[in-house]
């Protein structure tokens, strides 16, 4: 979707400002909104994707003026609701009312070294063979989804070239909503500076992006 | 919120790293107490083990973080070898050091030369290379860096103090899927004596990711 969470060459953030000796987390509650955001990722009752989706289907007036895990909590309560796992009424008393729903399993505090060491790939057996090959010439698809999408706008349209081939992966957009969908293939796709931003472009700058098979189109 | 009272159990070990007392339900925000309130409900709803919630903490919190990433410059640094697996295909090789896991399952590692200098950003979102950079500072996932990063990167180093040579020309790598960048900084000058511990302890988190370079052996004394 074309919200607030499509950051890139947008204006009038200001600087950047960097907090010295900056703490890993800056409040006991962002401690616990980020463990149950991870444990509850871990029932899988929705996947990864989903997340990011619920996160910027904030209102974007909301997503840009809350705290990054401000934009976690509302995105898992939001999920937490929506698969009926927990009323907006139990969320706010924090007690129980009825009885749980079904989640297909439960980390355990044993569990996490071994399973977070190991990670969670996200590479597929391709479906079929690759379209593009390194040094092909694409233009990025010019696409705007009213789901999630991990194509950001100021590609979109734009020529590039294929510098990588990474392999297959669950496609996000399919992923964000449950849907089984066949891997795609993952791409670097570089693009010039200059035909992304014209002359206010670093020059000679390029800026890649990691697009997925679906995101292309050969350049003719 | 009301009293529960087994609420303190529940988020009761880990005070010693805030500072305050959060035992008070009187003192806490409108967020600390939506907070709590959600993790009492999922605990007792069977979602979540508080044993788990604590090891996460735990692990993202003190375990790992950028320590990790630049034990591995380090050893590219000094062996050749390494560092040509290291840029071929960055997860098995950064394995070999023992680290990897969630958030670093498909790693790119680019590397910084004269002529190139390398910047990891998400625009869309944080992601970010967790088993060697730890969790993100809060720039790296704010507005004002996911903006300007692609469209004007030199102006983001100015930022941090980094000011690169005109005849070096900038790539930045946007994280949109689940692959995920690492930059090998260049190494220093006059660290030819330096053994691999004391070439970890001058790489900085900024120097893998691209907003800043390694420190000078002077200046990690």
């Amino acid at each position: 979707m074309n919200g607030a969470q499509d950051l890139g060459g947008a204006h009038g953030f200001g600087p950047v400002e960097a907090e010295a000796n900056e703490p890993v987390f800056h409040a006991e509650w962002e401690r616990r909104v980020f463990a149950l955001a991870m444990a509850m990722g871990f029932t899988k009752t929705w996947t990864l994707d989903a997340s990011r989706a619920a996160r910027e289907s904030l209102p974007p007036v909301e997503y840009l003026s809350s705290s990054y895990y401000e934009i976690w909590l509302r995105a898992l309560e939001t999920q937490l609701a929506e698969h009926g796992l927990a009323s907006p009424e139990e969320m706010r008393s924090g007690t129980s009312r009825v009885p749980p729903g079904p989640v297909a399993r439960v980390l355990q505090g044993d569990e996490v070294a071994p399973l977070f060491d190991r990670g969670f790939p996200s590479d597929r057996p391709p479906a079929a063979p690759a379209r593009f090959a390194v040094g092909d010439r694409i233009i990025a698809r010019n696409r705007h989804p009213l789901g999630h999408t991990r194509l950001p706008r100021f590609v979109r349209g734009r020529p590039g070239i294929i510098e990588r081939v990474h392999g297959a992966f669950v496609f996000p957009e399919a992923a964000a909503e449950g849907r089984d969908a066949p891997p795609q293939w993952l791409y670097t796709a570089a693009f010039a500076a200059e035909d992304l931003w014209g002359e206010s472009a670093d020059p000679g700058g390029r800026v890649t992006i990691a697009a997925f098979e679906s995101y292309l189109e050969p350049s003719r | 919120m009301p009293a529960e009272p087994d609420q303190d159990s529940i988020v009761g070990h880990d005070h010693d790293h805030d500072g305050h007392d959060h035992d008070h339900g009187s003192t806490l925000s409108p967020i600390e107490a939506r907070v709590r309130a959600l993790e009492s409900l999922l605990i007792e709803k069977g979602y979540v083990q508080p044993a788990a919630l604590d090891a996460l903490i735990e692990r993202y919190e003190h375990q790992v973080g950028p320590h990790n990433g630049a034990r591995v410059v380090a050893r590219a640094w000094v062996d050749p070898s390494f560092r040509a697996r290291l840029l071929a295909d960055g997860t098995p090789a950064i394995a070999e050091l023992g680290i990897g896991g969630r958030g670093g399952e498909h790693m790119v590692v680019v590397e910084n030369t004269p002529e190139t200098h390398n910047l990891v950003v998400c625009t869309l979102c944080s992601c970010y290379p967790w088993p060697v950079l730890g969790l993100p500072p809060v720039w790296y996932k704010a507005p004002a860096y996911r903006a300007r990063a692609v469209l004007d990167p030199r102006g983001v180093l100015a930022d941090f103090g980094l000011r690169l040579p005109d005849t070096t020309r900038i790539t930045v790598w946007d994280s949109t899927a689940e692959t995920r960048f690492m930059v090998l900084p260049m190494r220093p000058a006059g660290t030819d004596g330096l053994d691999e511990a004391a070439l970890a302890a001058l790489v900085t988190r900024d120097s893998m990711i691209g907003t800043g370079l390694p420190l000078s052996p002077g200046d990690a004394a």
